[in-house]
């Protein structure tokens, strides 16, 4: 299990990452083990607004759905397109396969680095 | 008298034993005594296997069986080929339950796959579900299905079904959305109002091809205005009436639904009947119920399995877009068998005959003085007649066998199949021109 | 095996249809289809062989055991079809006038009068199609009464979690915010839940007695009373009716409104996944709000469908209701829970009941011991159970029993069956310690093994394309 070191996490099994203003979120590699194989994302639309806690989305496996929750308040910038062909990217490179980019980020929720991550991955 | 348990009561008393008890109401221990039901039920004694068949004869008998059905109005006396009657009573198909334990419902889930696809031919769209429960709750499950956070109004046209409207009106009701009523003119939707109608906050339009009238609509140019607004359409098709006209595809629907059952399923005082949808491969993930796809077993054999399970109510619970567990199943089968029973040529047959019929038996009552038909443009195989005397002319029919048209607004509606012969319908001519001339 | 479309061969046909009597019609200019829909073209003999194969492939409750929980999957009586084949009522048209039709409305005379007897109701309706639709139907009676009462701040409908996920969609489907509160250990609810969530903002609590861990809720007075109290109403889920039929009845429990399940309690058939039945039943001040068909019954009323409803499917479950009677309904219930318990008692050493104690008609395994003793899952339990010609129980339900397996063998099973079907997860324990690689890869007699999932979803292929 990987937990990258520049990455920042939620006890919700996101990750991001901000770069020049705009916040990357994608799912952690604890996630996408304890999911299974990813058949399908639902993802938001450009421009949408998205709130810190809440649900953005969801990923389906064969027998389940798990909301996708937003650690961040702002507006939906982009969205990875390649997921709605290719939602095994999910499985096979969790921290390659972002899977929202947001901006005019207002408020972020409260987030793990990647050695309290792993810890809280640990007694779960 | 029966209950179909095969333990004899020695037997039953042998197995109370077995789990070490004595009497039966030790095994509701839990149901308190006050709520436990200390007399018999207040309903009839059991009867034996002959006693019951004799009972619902007598109920059968007290229902009137028409000779020849010139009412349609969504349900449609058409001819039931007698394969199409046996296959869906083989005792497999009948009593099994949903397949969701793949292995063992190969055959099962090859004909829902088969069904789908006969659905998607007829309709000229990508993907269709398993079925639904009738036509008037696909429309309604289509409505649910084109709404998003910002579009949550649906149009529907004054034209369709008034049990369709009232059913979508209903499901708007439960969800709290707002349902808008496209007006007629001159028996088909009317264009301008729809484009007054179409404001931002639409999601969808209904419409009936050919309409509740029988008159075609011109779904081409509503599709067109619908599109530029940004909406969805949904249109509701008699399945007969696709042998040989238009698709809905082609049409310019997003959602393909109707009312499945003049493919091979009887009148049966309204159902079981069957509900079609199908839709494009870019929506198919909003499309509500069971849907079969085609995949491989573990040794690489061709399979079958019920497959995106998570739309479903069972994986998304209140999330769900629909509620639909059991859906009409067995139906689909009987539609199926019967489209292989008839084939290509033979849907267009009965579709050719059944519009040929109507338009003879329209012709031959409109030469009557005092006939007119109320609407004149092309219609299918149902039609509005303008007349005097309705319930003398319907009681006169009645006498000689024949269920005469649907009262609406004023007139009848009648409809003809291929079933209905040409000397049925000169009896039935000749009955209303005596009436009126009385 | 081919589909139907691999075998068409063209110009082959069934001879179905005279020559038309009248003088054929053009379609108007533009409304004619480009291309013939691409339907099968074959013959009889093909089409009876094709199906003749493909029910090979299927097994029906009529064919073998098939202890499938919550679905109640009893012997389908075969004159009870013969009855609703009747001419007599499958050429009735829906719109026929009133005075020709008496038989049918005999029949649905008949049927509600025994229904609202056994259930406590004080009228039914017919028009809902399956069980999800009478949920469907069910809140709508409720959402109307408070409605029609002014309450417009009862937004809440109340769903313990161990319900079936029809549950809470339908809540949703009515426009309700749905409450899941967590059921007690036994799976019945927990009162101080209840309490908890009960408020001026309860519109109603959706239940099913016995609950879907097969156990008769005994405070089911005091949370309908709760429930009542709070200005809330009650609905009964009847999946689990076939246990206590004339022994208690919903409206003595103290629910407002229920469903039916005909197509499970009332011996219809499943049909392969319907068409079923979801008669609702309500008592005397929800009457006002059933619904009705505008064409049949006039404006003024909701309806969730066109026409009746499933009617023929009603006249199947009468000839059944009638069979039975007075007597026979409660033997069934009695004899449902007989089963169950005689069942639970013989596979007890072995798999572990989650709960051990007298059950209702049903019962639950919980696998998750086994399954780290042995490494072979509930899902490896019921794959295997296929090879020995039994229909698996439904698996991972409820959710709160992990690895579960439930079983509800139904009255109409024989003492031999129940021996014999206890016998085979003896074997499968003992096949599970001896050689679970056998189990990981079962069912091996079957004509596919398990199939790909993943690839069906990430791939869908949902029609033939040549």
């Amino acid at each position: 299990m990987k937990y990258p070191e520049e990455l920042q996490y939620t006890k919700s099994h996101e990750w991001i990452k901000t770069e020049d203003g705009v916040t990357l979120v994608g799912i952690s590699d604890y996630a996408q083990d304890a999911l299974g194989d990813v058949v399908f994302v639902n993802l938001p639309g450009e421009g949408d607004e998205v709130t810190a806690g809440e649900a953005f989305g969801d990923v389906e496996s064969v027998k389940a759905v798990s909301d996708l929750i937003s650690p961040v308040t702002g507006v939906v910038c982009a969205v990875n397109e390649d997921l709605l062909d290719a939602p095994e990217l999910l499985n096979s490179d969790p921290y390659g396969a972002w899977i929202m980019k947001v901006e005019n980020v207002t408020e972020t929720e409260a987030l793990l680095d990647a050695g309290s991550y792993e810890a809280f991955c640990a007694e779960d | 008298m029966g209950s179909y348990v095969p333990a004899t009561p020695a037997e039953q008393q042998e197995m109370l034993g077995a789990i070490g008890l004595q009497h039966f109401r030790e095994l509701y221990r839990d149901v308190p005594e006050e709520m436990y039901l200390h007399r018999p039920l207040d309903i009839p004694p059991g009867m034996s296997e002959l006693e019951v068949s004799r009972s619902l004869q007598a109920m059968a008998e007290k229902n009137k069986v028409f000779s020849t059905i010139l009412r349609g109005a969504g349900a449609y006396d058409h001819y039931i080929p007698s394969i199409v009657k046996y296959i869906p009573a083989k005792e497999e198909f009948l009593t099994a339950y949903t397949p969701y334990q793949a292995e063992i419902s190969q055959g099962l889930l090859q004909s829902i796959f088969e069904y789908q696809t006969m659905i998607c031919q007829l309709t000229g769209m990508d993907v269709s579900n398993a079925s639904v429960y009738d036509g008037a709750t696909a429309a309604a499950e289509a409505a649910a299905m084109c709404r998003d956070r910002k579009r949550r109004v649906t149009l529907v046209s004054a034209a369709a079904h008034p049990d369709t409207i009232n059913t979508i009106a209903t499901y708007c009701y439960g969800t709290g959305d707002e349902m808008r009523l496209v007006p007629a003119k001159d028996g088909k939707t009317d264009l301008d109002a729809l484009r007054q109608l179409l404001t931002g906050d639409v999601a969808s339009l209904y419409l009936q091809q050919p309409n509740f009238f029988g008159q075609f609509e011109d779904a081409q140019a509503a599709s067109q205005l619908v599109h530029e607004a940004g909406a969805m359409v949904i249109l509701g098709c008699n399945p007969i009436a696709l042998a040989i006209t238009k698709t809905p595809r082609a049409l310019g629907a997003d959602v393909a639904v109707g009312e499945g059952q003049p493919l091979g399923l009887p009148l049966g005082y309204g159902g079981p009947y069957l509900g079609y949808m199908a839709t494009t491969s870019k929506h198919m993930r909003k499309l509500p119920g069971r849907i079969v796809g085609q995949t491989l077993d573990k040794n690489g054999k061709t399979a079958y399995v019920l497959s995106l399970q998570a739309r479903e109510q069972h994986i998304r619970r209140e999330k769900a877009s629909s509620n639909i567990c059991s859906n009409e199943a067995l139906c689909a089968l009987t539609a199926s068998v019967y489209l292989a029973a008839m084939g290509p040529q033979g849907l267009a047959e009965v579709a050719r005959q059944s519009m040929a019929k109507a338009h003879y038996l329209a012709k031959g009552l409109c030469a009557i003085d005092g006939v007119t038909l109320r609407y004149t443009g092309p219609f299918f195989h149902e039609f509005l007649t303008d007349l005097p005397r309705l319930d003398q002319v319907l009681a006169a029919l009645e006498q000689a066998g024949i269920l005469g048209g649907l009262p609406v607004d004023g007139g009848i509606l009648w409809c003809a199949t291929e079933k209905a012969t040409k000397a049925a319908m000169d009896q039935a001519i000749a009955i209303v021109k005596e009436v009126l001339a009385q | 095996m081919k589909l139907l479309f691999e075998k068409s061969v063209p110009g082959r046909r069934c001879t179905i249809l005279p020559p038309c009597d009248v003088e054929a019609v053009e379609l108007p200019e533009g409304l004619a289809r480009a291309e013939t829909p691409a339907l099968p073209e074959l013959c009889e003999t093909d089409i009876s062989r094709h199906y003749s194969q493909l029910c090979r492939q299927v097994h029906g409750v009529n064919c073998g055991f098939y202890p499938l929980g919550s679905c109640t999957m009893k012997y389908n009586p075969r004159i009870d079809e013969e009855m609703a084949a009747l001419p007599g009522f499958t050429n009735i048209h829906p719109l026929a006038p009133k005075h020709t039709v008496q038989g049918c409305q005999a029949v649905l005379d008949t049927a509600k009068a025994y229904l609202c007897e056994i259930t406590g109701m004080a009228d039914m309706t017919f028009q809902p199609a399956a069980g999800a639709h009478g949920e469907f139907t069910g809140v709508l009676l409720i959402k109307q009464y408070h409605e029609a009462r002014g309450d417009h701040r009862r937004t809440k409908i109340i769903v313990p979690d161990s319900a079936h996920g029809t549950n809470p969609a339908t809540a949703a489907m009515c426009g309700y915010q749905v409450v899941n509160i967590p059921s007690a250990q036994d799976g019945c609810v927990d009162l101080d839940a209840l309490k908890a969530v009960l408020g001026p903002d309860t519109a109603g609590l959706m239940l099913t007695n016995p609950n879907t861990v097969g156990i008769f809720d005994e405070n089911i007075l005091e949370i309908t009373r709760l429930v009542h109290e709070a200005g809330g109403l009650c609905y009964y889920d009847g999946a689990n009716l076939n246990a206590v039929m004339g022994v208690v009845r919903p409206g003595d429990m103290g629910f407002d409104c229920i469903h039916l399940n005909l197509h499970k309690t009332f011996a219809t058939p499943h049909g392969g996944g319907g068409p079923g039945a979801g008669a609702v039943g309500c008592k005397d001040f929800l009457i006002p709000y059933l619904p009705k068909s505008v064409t049949q019954d006039g404006p003024g009323s909701k309806q969730v469908r066109s026409f009746t409803g499933n009617f023929l499917v009603v006249v199947w479950a009468l000839a059944y209701l009638m069979t039975l009677g007075r007597g026979g309904i409660p033997e069934a219930a009695r004899n449902a829970v007989l089963n169950a318990n005689y069942l639970m008692e013989k596979i007890k050493g072995t798999f572990s009941p989650a709960f051990d104690r007298i059950c209702m008609h049903e019962f639950v395994l919980d696998l998750s011991a086994f399954k780290k003793e042995t490494g072979v899952s509930a899902l490896d339990v019921a794959k295997s159970l296929i090879d020995y010609g039994m229909h698996p129980p439904t698996m991972y339900f409820p959710l709160i029993v992990h690895e579960a397996l439930m079983l509800e063998p139904t009255e109409t099973e024989s003492r031999e069956t129940l021996d014999w079907a206890a016998e085979v997860f003896r074997k499968l324990y003992d096949l599970a310690h001896t050689d679970p690689d056998w189990m990981h890869g079962a069912p091996h007699n079957t004509q596919i093994g398990r199939p790909d999932e993943v690839r069906a979803a990430r791939n869908p292929v949902l029609r033939y394309t040549p």
